[in-house]
């Protein structure tokens, strides 16, 4: 017994050590190992961002370096603050304070003391940065614009926060990710891929050198450049138009579906989300809830459309045959919903598809709407029928652009009278104000322009889009250069499309022509309705403007939508006609309506609904 | 004695091992020690190069073992015993004093350890002692005779410190069993142990409440015709409760708060967080860093002069009392394991040489040679991975140190030597 118990107790241990070694090596081991060592430690090198050009090659956004001023604080000697307090331009108690925040985080790792210099400070500093040791300037990349325009459509970039860390592996904290605009839906592209270096630690935290000679290093990889199909003129433009008016502006050229300008008002200067104002310039724009410059109204306000729906109306009738261009229906200065009158601006008399258009008759789209649904013997097959055709338009769904935000906008369906009403307890005369679109439908700014777009092309759209080329390669992505076709025939837009360049001829934007351009437009005019202290109040008309040109061979589409901006000649149509001008000619003729636009705002309009006190709305004068 | 003779009746497996080990330690020793730029493996001023010149002073001192004659140590044990002594008391005149230790005689181009020598001639005493024919182990006077022997050294390294020597004396009560001595010892030992360890865990109250319930079982079970001996139960039971509220008062007391921490850390005393990971930055920063690293390894291992652990110096003591977690991380699962069944091979045969032996004294060595490797063996890895507390010991021909290399192959040639001879030899 005794001679084997020493043999026995020596193939216990055996066993318990080999237990235990396959606990800790097999067992608990992790092949993720070269992340989770504290002996090697991942250096990054970051590519520079990608530049943005407008679809001339003019340039957007660059970047722009910019200098932080680091300190390691345990190699920090004895210092002169007073002397290098005046040389930062900082006072000393901040000083301190960031000396004692950048200890409490680690005395051996950087951090920042003063963040963002401007170059000429960088410039004085650089010199004399010998003199204390334990500072030194880094060097970083920040966001330049080449303009002042855009804030809405570029977006922004900042830094990760700790969600989008445990969700995406390929950032590491304090790293810079777009948040907005094409920054956030082009984010792969524009920021490329960081190179990464594996640097081999002792206990002490030193470099020993490159961990395995570097085979695991990779090189950056740079950000792309890509072109986008914005027009850097037309978009300034659009905005200096939009000074002082709150509502969106999509334009669009209707052959490609590339977005010529987009515009939301009020905007700002990108730049202000830049350096070091910017989280305190963040907070003043997030926070002004009157105003909502960051909301971009050009793809997220959703409205009635108003009359410009009207042509739609008027291409589903002529689509389902109820009507010719040469039906005529009465207008008796309004028309009749069973024995309620509502009114009519055209002037009254027999109208047929041509005035109808041009003098945006409510009475005859009443009829024509009417006419449609008297073809299906019941109402929810007129209205599958109708919604088909409208849908067919790129309304009431997602367009699918690549803008990373955007509405569906709606179009009602038998299920959204079903909600409101109850099943099938409604009829065609609860949802007529749909033919002259101030019913149930919605549409937001990028939606009407594409829709504008659409009777352009006489029957398909190509669904807008913001990237032209990547590294000066055309986009073939099949959903941005197929077209999809609407459900009318082709030989239905004409008589439409001449009605609506009768707009501008002899309806309701005669008086904003331009020489030598032949457009054709729709005005809108859209009655909304804010709450007030809790009361139902209505404000002045939105004003709302759809407009193509030349008509014949259509280079730009646009929708213009002005809150409360009354009649769709006043503002929408004066911009939407310059606009077109500028863009076509690239100069201004109708200096008339440029310095109308430039010397008129909405302030005191805005002004009404929140300044307690009883208002006028719809004034006639300008 | 002829050449010829000598080396056709040498044990080769064990030479085989022992050359293995020490062949595997080296190179560790280079891996942990090697930095970038040093190319040269002859570079005395390195480590790894004054590991190989004792590498080549044991085959040396090999030699000079095999070629004496084979009963010289029985014949000179009691005074290379007494010599060692008066060593390790000259340490308290002359010694040097290294990482806080004084454990080493400072002889210029070397630093001996006496403790280190010790071991081979407590061994040896051991063996002579127990070997006389006047000795008989069943009485007690005998046994306390040979309990001095292994005690006088170990009170004599205590003071160094050097608590981890004086656990290798005591382990030559492996020999007092293997001749005799009642197992009852090693039970009562054992019992200890497991009443310490269970005090600190559990506490007083609950060893008492189990204990209890085990003698009521006891009670209960038991054959109505066997006679319960009460007395020596109740003794027991009162002898245990009373350790029991001693080893509390010894922690509290007379413990320092170092050793206190590393119960803590071994038997996962420490509940609250903050003071666990206090205890962990320090006491148990080596525990934790060579765990870490040898669990980087991995199945595979990183490689040779791959460990980034072992690169970067995380863990500390890595050549010497540490070096098996070079092992672990740079040959993985596969090394470590190697590794112990080269011990364990060698462990057992030397048990099975040592049962071959005609002689009383060479058995009796062999079996302290044994106690000797397997308690470096069993408590030095024990430590590396975790589940031993932290006690610095060198790994058998593994570990950097001249003084430690020597002393465990002159102890295992010698007994080599002696099995050599083992059919010559008359009584």
């Amino acid at each position: 017994m005794k001679k084997i118990l020493l043999s026995s107790i020596i193939i216990i241990i055996a066993l318990t050590f080999v237990g235990r070694l396959s606990y800790l090596q097999i067992f608990r081991h992790s092949s993720n190992e070269i992340f989770e060592d504290t002996a090697i430690k991942a250096i990054y090198d970051y590519p520079e961002r990608g530049y943005i050009y407008d679809r001339n090659g003019e340039l957007l956004v660059a970047n722009q370096p910019a200098y932080d001023v680091m300190v390691i604080p345990r190699e920090v000697k004895t210092l002169d603050t007073l002397e290098f307090c005046e040389l930062l331009g900082i006072d000393k108690p901040l000083l301190l304070k960031q000396l004692n925040k950048a200890r409490t985080y680690s005395p051996r790792l950087p951090s920042v003391v003063v963040p963002q210099l401007s170059k000429t400070d960088y410039a004085r500093l650089q010199e004399k940065m010998r003199k204390y040791p334990g500072f030194y300037i880094q060097k970083r990349s920040l966001r330049y614009y080449d303009t002042n325009s855009g804030a809405n459509v570029f977006g922004f970039i900042s830094e990760v926060n700790d969600y989008e860390l445990t969700e995406n592996s390929y950032y590491k904290q304090g790293e810079l990710k777009g948040r907005t605009g094409i920054e956030k839906q082009y984010e792969v592209l524009l920021r490329g891929r960081k190179g990464v270096k594996y640097i081999q630690k002792d206990r002490f935290n030193r470099d020993i050198g490159p961990f395995k000679n570097g085979i695991f290093d990779t090189l950056p990889e740079q950000g792309k450049e890509i072109k986008i199909t914005l027009d850097k003129k037309l978009q300034e433009y659009g905005e200096l138009l939009m000074q002082g008016k709150r509502g969106g502006i999509v334009a669009i050229e209707p052959a490609t579906g590339e977005i010529l300008a987009m515009i939301s008002g009020p905007s700002y200067d990108p730049a202000l989300l830049v350096g070091r104002e910017r989280s305190k310039n963040y907070t003043k724009l997030y926070n002004d809830s009157i105003a909502q410059p960051t909301y971009d109204r050009s793809v997220l306000a959703q409205t009635s459309p108003g009359s410009p729906f009207k042509t739609i109306n008027a291409l589903v009738a002529l689509q389902e045959n109820v009507i010719t261009p040469d039906t005529k229906i009465q207008c008796f200065n309004g028309f009749y919903v069973g024995k309620k009158k509502r009114g009519c601006h055209c002037g009254g008399g027999l109208r047929d598809l041509n005035i109808g258009i041009y003098k945006s008759c409510n009475a005859y789209f009443a009829g024509t709407f009417r006419k449609i649904f008297e073809k299906y013997p019941t109402t929810d097959e007129g209205l599958d029928v109708w919604d088909k055709h409208v849908k067919s338009f790129g309304l009431g769904e997602f367009l699918g652009s690549d803008i990373p935000t955007g509405r569906s906008g709606l179009i009602p369906t038998k299920a959204t009278y079903d909600r409101m009403y109850g099943d099938d307890r409604w009829a065609p005369t609860y949802f007529i104000s749909n033919a002259i679109g101030q019913g149930e439908v919605l549409v937001t700014p990028i939606q009407l322009a594409n829709m504008t777009a659409a009777i352009a092309n006489r029957g398909h759209y190509i669904v807008p889009h913001i990237l032209k080329e990547i590294e000066g390669v055309k986009i073939t992505d099949p959903l941005f250069t197929q077209p999809k076709y609407t459900t009318i025939d082709k030989s239905h837009f004409e008589p439409v499309i001449r009605g609506m360049a009768d707009v501008y001829v002899k309806g309701t934007a005669a008086r904003l022509q331009v020489e030598g351009i032949e457009i054709a437009g729709k005005t809108g005019t859209v009655e909304n309705f804010t709450k007030i202290n809790g009361v139902r109040t209505q404000l002045t008309d939105h004003s709302v403007f759809i407009a193509f040109a030349p008509v014949d061979n259509p280079k730009i589409a646009l929708a213009v939508y002005i809150e409360n901006g009354y009649f769709g000649g006043r503002y929408a149509g004066h911009i939407a006609s310059l606009l077109i001008e500028k863009y076509l000619k690239g100069e201004i003729t109708r200096t008339d309506l440029e310095k109308k636009m430039l010397t008129t705002t909405l302030e005191k309009e805005y002004a009404k609904a929140i300044s307690g006190k009883p208002f006028i709305i719809n004034e006639r004068g300008w | 004695m002829g050449g010829k003779g000598l080396l056709r009746r040498l044990d080769w497996l064990s030479i085989f091992i022992f050359i293995c080990l020490v062949m595997i330690g080296w190179i560790n020793i280079y891996s942990s020690t090697y930095s970038e730029g040093q190319k040269n493996i002859f570079d005395f001023s390195t480590i790894y190069g004054k590991q190989l010149i004792f590498i080549g002073i044991n085959c040396i001192l090999i030699l000079v073992i095999l070629a004496l004659e084979s009963n010289f140590f029985e014949r000179f044990s009691s005074i290379i015993y007494t010599v060692s002594l008066v060593l390790l008391l000259g340490l308290f005149v002359f010694g040097t004093t290294i990482a806080g230790a004084t454990s080493w005689y400072s002889l210029g181009f070397f630093n001996l350890q006496p403790s280190e020598l010790t071991k081979v001639a407590t061994a040896l005493a051991i063996a002579k002692y127990l070997s006389d024919i006047q000795t008989d182990i069943k009485r007690n006077k005998d046994q306390l005779f040979a309990f001095l022997i292994l005690l006088i050294p170990a009170i004599l390294v205590i003071p160094q410190p050097d608590p981890g020597s004086a656990l290798v004396y005591f382990s030559l009560v492996f020999v007092l069993f293997r001749e005799g001595i009642p197992l009852f010892y090693l039970a009562i030992g054992l019992f200890t142990i497991l009443v310490f360890v269970c005090t600190l865990m559990f506490g007083t109250i609950w060893i008492a409440i189990v204990l209890g319930l085990l003698i009521a079982m006891f009670l209960l079970l038991k054959k109505p015709s066997l006679r319960v001996p009460i007395i020596p139960i109740v003794g027991v039971f009162i002898i245990t409760i009373l350790f029991s509220l001693s080893v509390n008062f010894v922690f509290e007391n007379v413990f320092e708060q170092r050793h206190r921490d590393r119960f803590s850390l071994w038997l996962s005393l420490e509940k609250d967080p903050e003071k666990l990971e206090e205890i962990r930055k320090t006491i148990g920063y080596n525990t934790y860093q060579s765990e870490k690293a040898i669990e980087s390894g991995g199945f595979f291992g990183k490689g040779f002069l791959e460990g980034t652990r072992t690169k970067g110096d995380f863990v500390p003591e890595q050549h010497t009392d540490y070096i098996f977690t070079t092992v672990g991380e740079e040959w993985g699962f596969i090394g470590t394991t190697t590794v112990i069944i080269l011990f364990t091979i060698l462990l057992l045969r030397l048990v099975y040489l040592s049962e071959r032996q005609k002689n009383a004294f060479n058995r009796m060595y062999g079996y302290g040679v044994i106690s000797i490797l397997l308690v470096h063996y069993f408590i030095n890895i024990g430590m590396v991975i975790g589940v031993l507390p932290t006690i610095g010991i060198p790994l058998p021909f593994f570990s950097y140190g001249g003084s430690g290399l020597l002393g465990f192959t002159a102890l295992l040639f010698i007994f080599l030597k002696m099995d050599s001879n083992r059919l010559k030899e008359g009584f």
